[in-house]
């Protein structure tokens, strides 16, 4: 959605991208304060010169001017405002609609669940992998709606956020277990190495899961025909250091400034062969940031990437 | 007799499933669409077990969860949280009511479910 230099200055097909008139648009607001201030420079310039003898006309006239900026400074920060509010609805507006799929998309998995038990009625092999697509694509929007459940709670600073001390150590070892079998199906081998004695931590535990999970997700999901995965655990003077390295296919040179950004995807080689909202890393970035740690990665095509995040330790 | 489970919950379709399933595990499902008939059954009935949906038309499930823990007749009966709300606020407030588990419907599977009910019933 990048935009040309010629398209940012045509100011009335900003304006009407946003939906608003132009005495609400900041863009015409702002041109219009540049040829007042500019006319009024060169109008103080010629009174200024010719009345020279009168300095309360240029006062006046300095005045006058001064009052029409600040309406014009006024207008402009309450533009700002409604567009700050339209972002606001949008959120809510997601969160509100997520949260209205969650009860129907239940009820689907489980009523999907019931059949392919075999509780019901027998169920033949051809059927059962229908049910199979259906039981996959039903959790598929499931994942979907969760995320943006919690890209809109991010956005609307609403994550809640419950600080208590663990052990991350043990953390990423139950993780470990859960992606055990995700992780044998895509000949993936997955080394945990942590250093001695590392303090507790003080965070969410749920949201670091999350974080965690998303990381060890991707390093598995594009680790390509097969490969390791290796996480490593220290203390760096006053921060946890999580590191995670894998041999994957790699995040290509021109898509790794835009990684971190909400739906993106990369054009990598496996872009068609996995699922996936795009939701995640922007997901992952936003936590870490507000546990008051940082978030960073190395990639190259081919080779594969290592994502690492720090925690500040309390 | 078979244990008795009364299901509070809106949605019929889940009403549905669960009744099939929970049949099949040899219980007998009790269901109320709404916190007003779920209160009244939890009384005239007596179940074993509760299973409690939060958004609720009419009485909302902790309006309802307050009256059962209220009333003497009621109060015994363990709960079983099952809902898609999950701030931190309802959970900690379900628990302070007595809630035996708080499940969030996005993150169980059927069978999972029927387990956490099975463990609850277990015990009475």
């Amino acid at each position: 959605m990048k935009q040309s230099f010629i398209e940012e200055l045509n100011i009335f097909a900003q304006c009407k991208r946003y939906g608003l008139p132009l005495w609400q648009c900041p863009h015409f607001l702002f041109l219009v304060m540049g040829v007042i201030i500019i006319g009024s420079t060169l109008v103080v310039y010629f009174v200024g010169t010719h009345y020279i003898e009168d300095p309360q006309i240029v006062l006046l006239i300095t005045l006058l001017v001064t009052a029409i900026l600040f309406i014009l400074a006024v207008m402009i920060t309450r533009s700002f405002e409604r567009l700050a509010e339209a972002n606001r609805m949008k959120s809510e507006f997601v969160s509100v609609v997520s949260h209205q799929l969650r009860s129907p998309l239940s009820n689907l998995r489980w009523a999907i669940e019931l059949l392919m038990s075999g509780r019901t009625n027998s169920v033949t092999e051809k059927q059962l992998e229908y049910f199979k697509i259906l039981k996959e694509n039903s959790a598929r929007m499931s994942e979907l709606v969760s995320d943006l459940l919690i890209v809109s709670r991010i956005e609307t600073a609403k994550l809640p956020f419950k600080e208590q001390e663990f052990a991350l150590e043990d953390l990423i070892k139950e993780l470990i277990k859960e992606f055990e079998s995700f992780a044998k199906a895509s000949n993936v081998e997955v080394k945990f190495e942590p250093a001695k004695d590392l303090p507790k931590v003080f965070s969410d535990p749920s949201q670091i899961r999350l974080v965690i999970e998303n990381l060890l997700d991707n390093a598995i999901r594009y680790v390509g025909e097969s490969g390791q995965v290796l996480i490593k655990l220290e203390k760096q003077d006053k921060n946890f250091y999580f590191e995670i390295k894998d041999t994957g296919v790699g995040i290509p040179k021109e898509d790794q400034k835009y990684i971190f950004q909400k739906f993106f995807r990369s054009e990598n080689v496996m872009r068609y062969q996995t699922q996936g909202s795009g939701l995640g890393l922007y997901i992952t970035k936003a936590i870490v940031g507000r546990s008051g740690g940082k978030i960073g990665f190395q990639s190259q095509e081919g080779v594969g990437s290592t994502f690492w995040f720090t925690l500040p330790i309390k | 007799m078979p244990k008795t489970i009364l299901f509070i919950e809106d949605e019929s379709a889940l009403q549905k499933t669960f009744g099939e399933i929970l049949k099949q595990e040899g219980y007998e499902m009790i269901p109320a669409l709404d916190g007003e008939i779920g209160l009244r059954l939890a009384k005239d009935k007596k179940p074993d077990l509760i299973l409690l949906d939060l958004i609720l038309p009419k009485v909302h499930g902790f309006e309802v969860f307050k009256k059962l823990k209220e009333d003497k007749d009621t109060r015994d009966i363990p709960v079983i949280v099952l809902t898609n709300l999950e701030g931190l606020g309802d959970v900690d407030k379900a628990i302070e009511l007595g809630a035996t588990a708080y499940l969030v419907k996005a993150q169980y599977s059927l069978e999972e479910v029927v387990e956490k009910i099975k463990k609850a019933l277990e015990n009475r």
